[in-house]
Parts: C-alpha cells; sequence; structure tokens
C-alpha cells in the first residue's frame, strides 16, 4: 500500500480492502496488531496513525550504506560475478551474520 | 465486524439433511455459523454445496432436520427479507437491460437502496441501457451483486459466484463485495472450488465432501493447528500418537504429514512448517472422515487419517 511515516494516518479498512480485495477482518486484526506493538494509534473518529517508525537508524546513515554497497557491487561487477554470485555471496554473509537459532 | 456485534448465529443448522430419490445430496448436517465473517463453503461437486445453500436460501425444503438463519425460520418472510442469494448461473433476464434489473429489484425489495446499486455499476462502467443478454460474464457477475447488494441483506450467500471469470472480473468482483463488507459488517459465505483465490477472502472455512460436513473453523484456528512435517518413515507411530494425522505419503527415507499438532513436535528428526490453507483443504478433500458424523468444529475427539 505504500511507505508511512510518523505522523502519517493510514487508509482505512475499507480502503485496504477495496484495493487488495483481502478480508476485511484480516486487514482489523494487523491493525490490532501494529497498535499493540505501539507502532500506531488510534485516534477516535480521525482515524489511525503511525506513533513512531521501526527501531532503524536514520536515513542518512542507510544511504551511506546503500552507497558503500553500490561501491563493492561495481568492483564485484568488475571482476566478473554476474547478479546470482553477487546474491549468493550477500546471502552467505546475511546468514553467517545473524544465523542465531536456526537449525 | 465491531466487538458488541450480535452474537446470534447467522446460520444454524440441526442434522439437516436432503434426499433425491434413493440419494442423499446432504446428511447430518449439523453446524453453528457465527455472524460477521466471509464464511468459505468448499468441497468437490456435488458435495452438497449448493443443496445446503439453497435450503438456507429457504428455496428448498429439507427431507430431515431443521434449519434457523439469523435467529429465525428460513422461510419466515422476514428472514427472506435479509437474506441475499446468487444463484450460480446468476439469472438475469437476457431481454432486460440492466436498468430493467435494477427497476425489479425495486419492486420486488422493500429496503431497496437504488443510489448505491448505481454507484457500484457507474463505477464499473456498465451502461444502464444494455441488455443483460449482452453483457460479458464478469458484467453480468456486477449487476447480480449489484442487486443482490441493493437488497442491503445481513446475510448474502454466494454459489461458486466466479467460477466461470477470468482473473481480473474475479478480482473486481471480491472488491466490490469485501467493500461492502467493510463498511456494512454483512455475513458472506461463499462457496467455490477454487481455493488458491479466496485464501485472503474467507475468514472462517466450512468443507464438505460425500454430502457431509468435514470441517467448519475459522481459518486462523485451521492455520495455526495445522503442520507439515517431514521425517522418518519409522517414526510416523509416535507423531501419530501424540496428534492428529490428516494425511500422509511415505517415500522410502522419507514421510511426509500432514497433522492437527495437539502440542509442539520436539523430536529433531522431524522438521515442521506451517499448513497453507489450500494444503489443508485437499488433505481433508482426500480423507473424507467417513462416518465421522456431525462435527461441529475442530475442537473434538483427534481424527485420524488413513495411510
Amino acid at each position: 500500500m505504500g511507505i508511512l511515516q510518523p505522523g502519517d494516518q493510514l487508509p482505512t479498512a475499507r480502503e485496504v480492502v477495496a484495493k487488495l480485495a483481502i478480508n476485511p477482518n484480516t486487514v482489523l486484526k494487523a491493525y490490532r496488531d501494529l497498535e499493540r506493538e505501539g507502532l500506531v494509534a488510534a485516534r477516535p473518529g480521525q482515524g489511525t496513525f503511525v506513533s513512531h517508525g521501526l527501531d532503524s537508524p536514520d536515513p542518512a546513515t542507510f544511504a551511506r550504506f546503500a552507497a558503500q554497497l553500490s561501491r563493492w557491487m561495481s568492483a564485484a561487477q568488475a571482476a566478473g560475478l554476474g547478479p546470482e554470485d553477487i546474491e549468493a555471496i550477500y546471502r552467505t554473509a546475511v546468514r553467517d551474520r545473524f544465523a542465531e537459532g536456526v537449525a | 465486524m465491531n466487538p458488541d456485534r450480535d452474537v446470534t448465529p447467522t446460520i444454524e443448522t440441526f442434522g439437516l439433511g436432503r434426499r433425491y430419490g434413493r440419494r442423499w445430496a446432504l446428511r447430518d448436517c449439523t453446524l453453528t455459523l457465527p455472524q460477521g465473517h466471509v464464511i468459505g463453503l468448499v468441497g468437490p461437486n456435488g458435495a452438497g454445496k449448493t443443496t445446503l445453500l439453497h435450503i438456507v436460501a429457504g428455496l428448498l425444503e429439507p427431507t430431515t432436520g431443521d434449519v434457523r438463519v439469523l435467529g429465525a425460520s428460513a422461510r419466515d418472510l422476514r428472514t427472506l427479507s435479509r437474506i441475499g442469494f446468487v444463484a450460480q448461473d446468476k439469472p438475469l433476464y437476457p431481454r432486460f437491460t440492466v436498468e430493467d434489473m435494477l427497476r425489479m429489484g425495486g419492486w420486488l425489495n422493500p429496503g431497496w437502496d437504488r443510489a448505491s446499486a448505481l454507484e457500484r455499476l457507474a463505477g464499473l462502467d456498465i451502461p444502464l441501457e444494455q441488455r443483460c443478454g449482452s453483457l460479458s460474464g464478469g458484467q453480468r457477475a456486477q449487476v447480480a451483486l449489484a442487486i443482490a447488494l441493493g437488497k442491503r441483506p445481513d446475510l448474502l450467500l454466494l454459489d461458486e459466484p466466479v467460477a466461470n471469470l477470468d482473473p481480473l472480473a474475479r478480482r473486481q468482483f471480491m472488491q466490490v463485495l469485501l467493500e461492502h463488507v467493510a463498511a456494512t459488517g454483512m455475513t458472506v459465505v461463499l462457496s467455490s472450488h477454487l481455493l488458491a483465490d479466496l485464501e485472503r477472502v474467507w475468514d472462517y472455512l466450512v468443507l464438505m465432501s460425500a454430502s457431509r460436513i468435514q470441517l467448519s473453523a475459522p481459518t486462523d484456528e485451521l492455520l495455526h493447528e495445522h503442520r507439515v512435517l517431514t521425517g522418518p518413515p519409522s517414526k510416523v507411530g509416535a507423531i501419530a500418537a501424540a496428534h492428529a494425522v490428516v494425511q500422509s505419503s511415505m517415500a522410502d527415507r522419507q514421510a511426509t504429514l500432514l497433522i492437527r499438532a495437539g502440542g509442539p513436535v520436539h523430536d529433531p528428526d522431524w522438521s515442521a512448517r506451517p499448513a497453507s490453507l489450500e494444503e489443508i483443504v485437499l488433505a481433508y478433500m482426500r480423507t473424507p472422515l467417513a462416518g465421522a458424523g456431525p462435527v461441529l468444529s475442530l475442537v473434538g475427539s483427534p481424527l485420524r487419517g488413513s495411510r
């Protein structure tokens, strides 16, 4: 449905249903889950609003690492690696770093 | 849709059955369905879905048992005014224009909402002066739906509404239907044999096969309780002792089971993953619980599948 920032209003359940053709109870349940996790808050008579974002770094940090990755990819491409090779390296690296509790 | 909504069951049946000559089209059907859901009625052709819908709509007299719809008799005129029904072939008079059909809807239904029916059809670019006989399949389905919704029913019964529609028309049909559900909280019972398409639409499932109800439960409960396990064939017995095995398939070195879990599976020899709604439905369809009798809900004695 799109990207929302803190303070933005969520579409109404009816709008989500009309667009995605999914069960309205599913949408309401998702909204309740978001509310329970404190990510959104319902204001009576107005709608549901984003209270704060996920615990993610600020956009500038994001951009810095995206630029570094892009440079690394250029180098990998220059060394003759294709998209599958690059993806395999990336996935393995992510798995090695974050693989805890996975059998 | 709203926490203090009416808790009267939308449909209650007690030992419902219908016989045609010597053949039972429906038997031992005891069922309680809540309001405020989009209820999927699934099963192979000839399972009894249409018979059940026709009895609930007051179009067919049961041979045995009883049915209550929205807390009253299904043949009570006041009940009928609260039920919408769209038959499988979406019957419209081919020589009538769309406008004629809407006018007829207005004459036949006391609480007729012409404005919203017009708005709905305008949103889909369906011209009112066109004869129903020359509409496309998708347009015909939309006109039938607009008339059914124009009645502002509390319960809408749809018999295979999207079976003959292309994917785009199917999606448009569901968008219009579900938006109305979101706005009004109307209960829908929708029969279909198209599982993948409707997985996101249903939040309650009634599975029929061989003229009987095999399963009736909220979909999130079904998804929560069922798992697909793969592991060593030698350990199938231990799993079957602790869980209800709905379906199993064996290869030399590996067994694949679909279980209704009686608790977590601890044995590391088994790998488990969630089962999709389609897998659950197909498993129960392939393994009819012959002689299981009336099934009120999933909660009850463990169900044993055949090997």
